[in-house]
């Protein structure tokens, strides 16, 4: 290495190094670059002492500030039930029909009804609850389980074949596929369904399956087909279908038997979230008053 | 400053400079590193969490396969709006047996830590079937194809060896069952049921995932992984405000 070697046009000193004629020279860092460097070190410092930083042998070292991103986070959920405050609060005390009498109460009501439903259950019901094939409509006036604010409740708290204890279940035999009936009596039961449900049917098929129906059917979805909300045992004469009204569609029913799962809610949803759910489905589609 | 003639030496003999390198970067690991693997406040233990059923061990790595981790994360983090949305934030216990862990670091999709229960397995196959048919206004690719391939079997006690090698407590009894296990999962008949809920605990439930009764298909595999997500911990009795489990 040659000593400090001066460039004579800049004045500045070189690093030394040439490569055919060619030195690289040698200029100092930027000031304030320098100094930004020594300020972060300083600030690493002070961090050091006041937030958790270094590992020890039995823990870490805590900070003088105590910072928790857990107790922060409970700050943050305790701060929003501060302010969503008192009307969660009232929400909480009063009941369903209380809260769907006082408009500024259902008016709440609606409000959080509609964001955890846009959240939940849009993704199954659609995002204006219209349902689709296999998932119930909620805006009509047809309900598997009853469509009266508690009825309502009930279902969101529990579910349907959702494995919580007091879960909504009905259980629709696989006639076909568990060899109950054999084809051309599904097929005989299909017309009947089909015809007591106001479709174009085989009058003489129908006919035919009239006893059947009385012995298989009549149990859960009534004498005259009209359902039983108490066992979720869908109305056939009102033409809403949940899997489908055609001839092919009837007849795999009655084939695989096909019941859907709705999850419960009850442990996921806050007491005040629940009502407030129950009571905008209930308003917004089409609830039952009893 | 005679020390930073020496700084040559290092920078002319290559050798030296990596032995350099390798004691200053060690520094480093030790002290950043080397702690976590003996502190206790590391992976608190928390009530629930079990290893994967076979199952579910194999559709976590059809997850991995179909690169799910791209646009979804499994990681709710401790922010108010997160805990609003998806439910208690993850804790570190949930991914103790994750190899590699799902983390992820994108949301395309919603983060799917506590997707678990959300939705009916039928929702799941549906869309994943077909996405838009449930949700219209989802840019999710079809996974219609999970439905039509049988499951790989074969090397079902080959995965949960490989993760015993990682540290996942599965008995030899846990392995040399994994391929009855699987089934009596996707079977809600089975009678090996009982088997599979005393190895992996009362809350598996054997039920058929896919809505194919007749075949074990990889739908079925992915889709008990993806009920089973953030449902181990009952967050009704963990406190995580609890002094020991504050950090």
């Amino acid at each position: 290495m040659s000593g400090p070697h001066k460039d004579e046009i800049t004045g500045t000193d070189t690093t030394g190094h040439e490569w055919d004629g060619i030195r690289e020279l040698d200029n100092p860092l930027p000031r304030w670059w320098l100094w930004v460097f020594y300020a972060c070190i300083l600030f690493s410092i002070g961090y050091w002492v006041v937030m958790p930083a270094w590992p020890g042998l039995a823990g870490h070292t805590r900070g003088l500030l105590g910072q928790s991103d857990r107790a922060e986070v409970a700050k943050a959920l305790k701060d929003l039930e501060r302010q969503r405050g008192k009307g969660a609060a009232v929400l909480r005390g009063a009941s369903l029909q209380q809260i769907e009498a006082d408009p500024q109460l259902q008016a709440y009501a609606l409000q959080v009804g509609q964001s955890v439903f846009g959240d939940n259950c849009a993704t199954c019901h659609g995002a204006g609850g219209a349902g689709a094939r296999g998932y119930p409509n909620l805006r009509d006036d047809v309900w598997l389980w009853g469509g009266s604010l508690e009825d309502i409740h009930h279902t969101l708290t529990v579910g349907v074949r959702s494995g919580h204890a007091d879960t909504r279940v009905s259980q629709m035999p696989a006639f076909g596929r568990d060899g109950m009936l054999d084809q051309a009596k599904i097929a005989d039961l299909t017309e009947y369904v089909v015809a007591i449900s106001g479709g174009k049917a085989d009058r003489a098929a129908a006919a035919r399956a009239a006893p059947l129906f009385a012995e298989q059917c009549a149990s859960c979805h009534g004498a005259t087909g009209q359902g039983d909300v108490k066992q979720g045992a869908p109305d056939l004469t009102d033409g809403e279908w949940l899997y489908g009204s055609d001839h092919a569609a009837i007849s795999g029913q009655i084939h695989a038997g096909r019941g859907g799962v709705m999850p419960a809610w009850g442990q996921r949803f806050s007491p005040e979230t629940l009502k407030a759910l129950a009571v905008y489905i209930h308003a917004n589609a089409g609830g039952q008053d009893k | 400053m005679k020390l930073w003639k020496h700084h040559g030496k290092f920078e002319r003999h290559s050798l030296i400079l990596v032995i350099g390198i390798l004691v200053v970067v060690s520094i480093g690991g030790l002290v950043e590193i080397a702690p976590l693997f003996w502190l206790q406040s590391t992976v608190e233990k928390v009530e629930g969490v079990r290893p994967y059923t076979p199952l579910e061990l194999a559709g976590r790595d059809i997850y991995i396969r179909e690169g799910c981790y791209v646009c979804h994360s499994q990681m709710v983090r401790p922010l108010r709006d997160e805990v609003e949305r998806y439910g208690p934030y993850s804790l570190a216990a949930e991914s103790m047996y994750d190899h590699p862990f799902q983390w992820g670091s994108k949301r395309t999709g919603p983060d799917l830590a506590r997707v678990g229960g959300k939705y009916s397995d039928a929702w799941h196959t549906d869309h994943l079937k077909d996405p838009r048919s449930v949700v219209p206004e989802s840019v999710m690719p079809p996974y219609a194809f999970l439905a039509h391939k049988d499951l790989r079997t074969v090397d079902l006690k080959a995965k949960l060896k490989a993760m015993t090698a990682l540290g996942v407590p599965y008995s030899q009894e846990d392995i040399d069952a994994a391929l009855t296990d699987a089934q009596a999962q996707a079977d809600p008949f089975s009678t090996d049921a009982l088997d599979l809920r005393r190895r992996y605990g009362a809350k598996v439930v054997n039920r058929d995932f896919d809505g194919d009764p007749d075949r074990l298909t990889e739908m079925d595999a992915l889709v008990a992984y993806l009920q089973m997500l953030g449902t181990g911990v009952d967050f009704q009795t963990y406190k995580a405000g609890d002094p020991a489990n504050r950090r």
